[in-house]
């Protein structure tokens, strides 16, 4: 029996390299040994990931992308969420694991970006895995945008009217490119059959891609550390880095117990709090999408409040152009300018623990100033929390662009030869 | 360091805490208490289904407090002719709209839709049932002090009784109804129970379900911790 596997194996890797992937990616990927909590995340995001479609594939088989009204009146895509949510066996689950790993995508993926930040990942040969993973940012930004339109509700439908009409402050060509992202004169069954496409297969199919293309660059220059050494400096006579060791089993019987734990949290939630106290779900969607009726206060999905607060933040116009245009561009350079981390941080060393006083005040005040802004997107504007806003703007892309100097500036600790454990 | 993070945090909390806000009273537990439920129900198929519809809800989903189709089909089903068609309205959307202004909207989610900062779906339903009091300038004859010129006038006025709004901001009871103020809350909590129970059926099956789930992780746990703990001995 064995040697006839044997011979199976042999026939399928004279025609395809499947043991040769299989060594160079998990049996003889050699990961550095002293990974600690905060290398979690991306096992995770990947998990979510496969979650994300699996649960999105059986939600597809009950949707229906249809903006009309029944006979009772109900717009046929909300009612056919609610038709999962009761008559289909299981359908409440299936429904809470997509809606939920949403917010668990943004968690898990802000915790595996914070990582980069504190350890450096993103420095010198890691350029490219960074710039790949900011595309995976910006792939699920879009990703959880259009998916939030297709339950048709209130803030739904308000929110998609919100973020399409930022486009119309682009000058000359603003409002043709809003009508023709929304393949009408309001957000209507165009746009929702138009999201519904990008939902389910243009962004996930670009999302694939760039995520095979994140850990083929990744396993090209090896995974960095905390310490943010490289491991590859000291290897032995078999070529094998020293402190490194096989991802498997070693890191796969690690991550299963990350697996676990985020598990745990993530089903306390499905089966406990599915709403998330509102922020996962907010109240507002479980009423239907109503053209007529603006409601009193629309702001984003948490995931997206920090930057949707930068966007308020900009009330001044300037060369003869809309406050709200520069509004729209203050939002996107703040997500863009992450793009460009790698060559801001001139830093002699990678990690926070042998980088100086300078660096980790900043990168305090910078998660302070992120955390602050996301609240402040939730609430309703008022002048108070404009200014507070707006300092909050001003440090936050101060610690990027001021970081070429402060990084240089700090007194930084030797970096050890070898990991630290 | 911490202390810097902390208090940055915590500065926008602190400069605008909330002012002086509606107040939403606790809605009564009723969660699993299916004679409470039942009564909801009834309550809720006697005075709302007329004008209210609840179209996502099933009269056999009653099934899930405690009822058989024999009772549902007997003391629940006034419309409907199969006890599996959702609770729907004879009146229609245009029609209503002439007579009430907005149509009266579906009921199925209300308990979920109502959530917010304040309270809980079924706070605001439990106090804005409670809160209706006689307006002669409204077309109805009542407002309401959680929702402010409802087009909705009072279904439960006979149960209550009609209260008054006094200088002091307070409603009082100034002609009773066939209830005492205290069943008539007892009772509303019933059918803010129930209307929970209808915004989402499956939510104790889903929390009972929850609990086997989070016991076999925390074995499975366990069991994946110590396979870490065995392959990693070498690992120094």
């Amino acid at each position: 029996m064995a040697s006839k596997m044997k011979g199976l194996l042999d026939w399928v890797d004279e025609r395809f390299p499947l043991t040769s992937s299989w060594k160079a990616h998990l049996a003889e990927y050699y990961a550095p040994k002293n990974f600690n909590f905060w290398y979690f995340f991306g096992s995770l995001a990947l998990l979510v990931l496969v979650n994300q479609i699996v649960t999105g594939i059986f939600l597809t088989m009950h949707y229906k992308p249809d903006a009309s009204l029944n006979a009772s009146g109900v717009p046929v895509a909300f009612a056919s969420i609610e038709y999962i949510m009761r008559d289909v066996p299981w359908g409440w689950l299936i429904r809470y694991m997509h809606s939920t790993g949403a917010s668990a995508f943004f968690i898990v993926v802000y915790l595996h970006m914070f990582r980069g930040l504190l350890y450096g990942s993103h420095r010198k040969p890691r350029e490219l895995i960074w710039i790949f993973g900011m595309l995976i940012f910006l792939c699920l930004m879009a990703e959880a945008f259009f998916g939030y339109l297709l339950p048709w509700g209130q803030m739904s439908f308000w929110g998609a009217q919100v973020i399409v009409n930022m486009f119309s402050a682009i000058p000359l060509v603003g409002p043709d490119l809003s009508l023709w992202l929304r393949g009408d004169f309001v957000v209507g069954d165009a746009t929702l059959n138009r999201f519904f496409a990008f939902h389910v297969i243009a962004v996930p199919l670009v999302l694939l891609g760039l995520v095979v293309a994140h850990v083929i660059a990744l396993h090209e220059v090896g995974s960095n550390n905390p310490d943010g050494i490289e491991i590859k400096k000291h290897k032995d006579e078999r070529g094998i880095p020293l402190d490194g060791i096989p991802f498997h089993p070693y890191y796969t019987v690690k991550d299963i117990v990350g697996v676990v734990v985020f598990l745990m949290v993530f089903s306390a939630v499905i089966f406990f709090m599915p709403e998330g106290g509102g922020y996962f779900l907010e109240s507002n969607n479980f009423i239907q999408a109503n053209p007529l009726q603006t409601p009193p206060h629309i702001s984003p999905l948490w995931y997206f409040t920090p930057y949707y607060s930068i966007l308020r933040s900009i009330t001044y116009p300037l060369f003869g152009l809309d406050a709200k245009f520069w509004g729209v561009i203050g939002m996107g350079a703040a997500v863009v300018i992450f793009f460009f981390l790698p060559w801001l941080d001139r830093s002699p060393v990678k990690s926070i623990r042998y980088k100086g006083p300078i660096f980790k005040t900043a990168l305090a005040l910078f998660v302070g100033v992120f955390c602050i802004l996301g609240y402040l997107g939730m609430q309703e504007p008022t002048p108070a929390r404009l200014v507070v806003s707006q300092i909050c703007a001003v440090i936050y892309f101060g610690f990027f662009i001021l970081m070429p100097i402060y990084s240089k500036l700090d007194k930084c600790k030797p970096e050890p030869e070898r990991v630290t454990g | 360091m911490k202390k810097l993070l902390f208090a940055l945090l915590l500065a926008p909390v602190l400069a605008y805490a909330a002012g002086g806000e509606l107040h939403l009273d606790h809605a009564p537990d009723r969660t699993g208490n299916n004679v409470a439920l039942q009564h909801g129900a009834k309550l809720f198929v006697t005075y709302c289904l007329s004008c209210h519809s609840a179209s996502f809800m099933r009269y056999n989903r009653l099934q899930g407090i405690g009822l058989t189709d024999k009772q549902i089909v007997d003391g629940y089903m006034y419309t409907a002719d199969k006890v599996g068609e959702p609770m729907t309205i004879a009146m229609r959307r245009d029609d209503a709209k002439q007579w009430f202004g907005v149509p009266p909207p579906d009921l199925s989610l209300e308990a979920r839709a109502r959530a917010s900062e304040l309270g809980s779906g079924a706070d605001w339903l439990y106090t804005y049932l409670r809160s209706f009091y006689r307006d002669d300038s409204r077309p109805t004859g009542w407002n309401n002090v959680v929702f402010p010129n409802v087009a909705m006038p009072h279904a439960l006025w006979q149960l209550q009784g009609e209260q008054v709004l006094g200088a002091d901001g307070k409603l009082k009871l100034v002609k009773p109804g066939q209830l005492s103020p205290a069943k008539y809350d007892a009772d509303v909590a019933d059918l803010v129970g129930y209307l929970q129970y209808m915004g989402e059926p499956a939510a104790q099956t889903r929390e009972r379900l929850g609990i086997y789930v989070l016991l076999f992780l925390s074995g499975f746990l366990v069991l994946a911790y110590a396979l870490k703990r065995e392959f990693w001995k070498d690992i120094h």
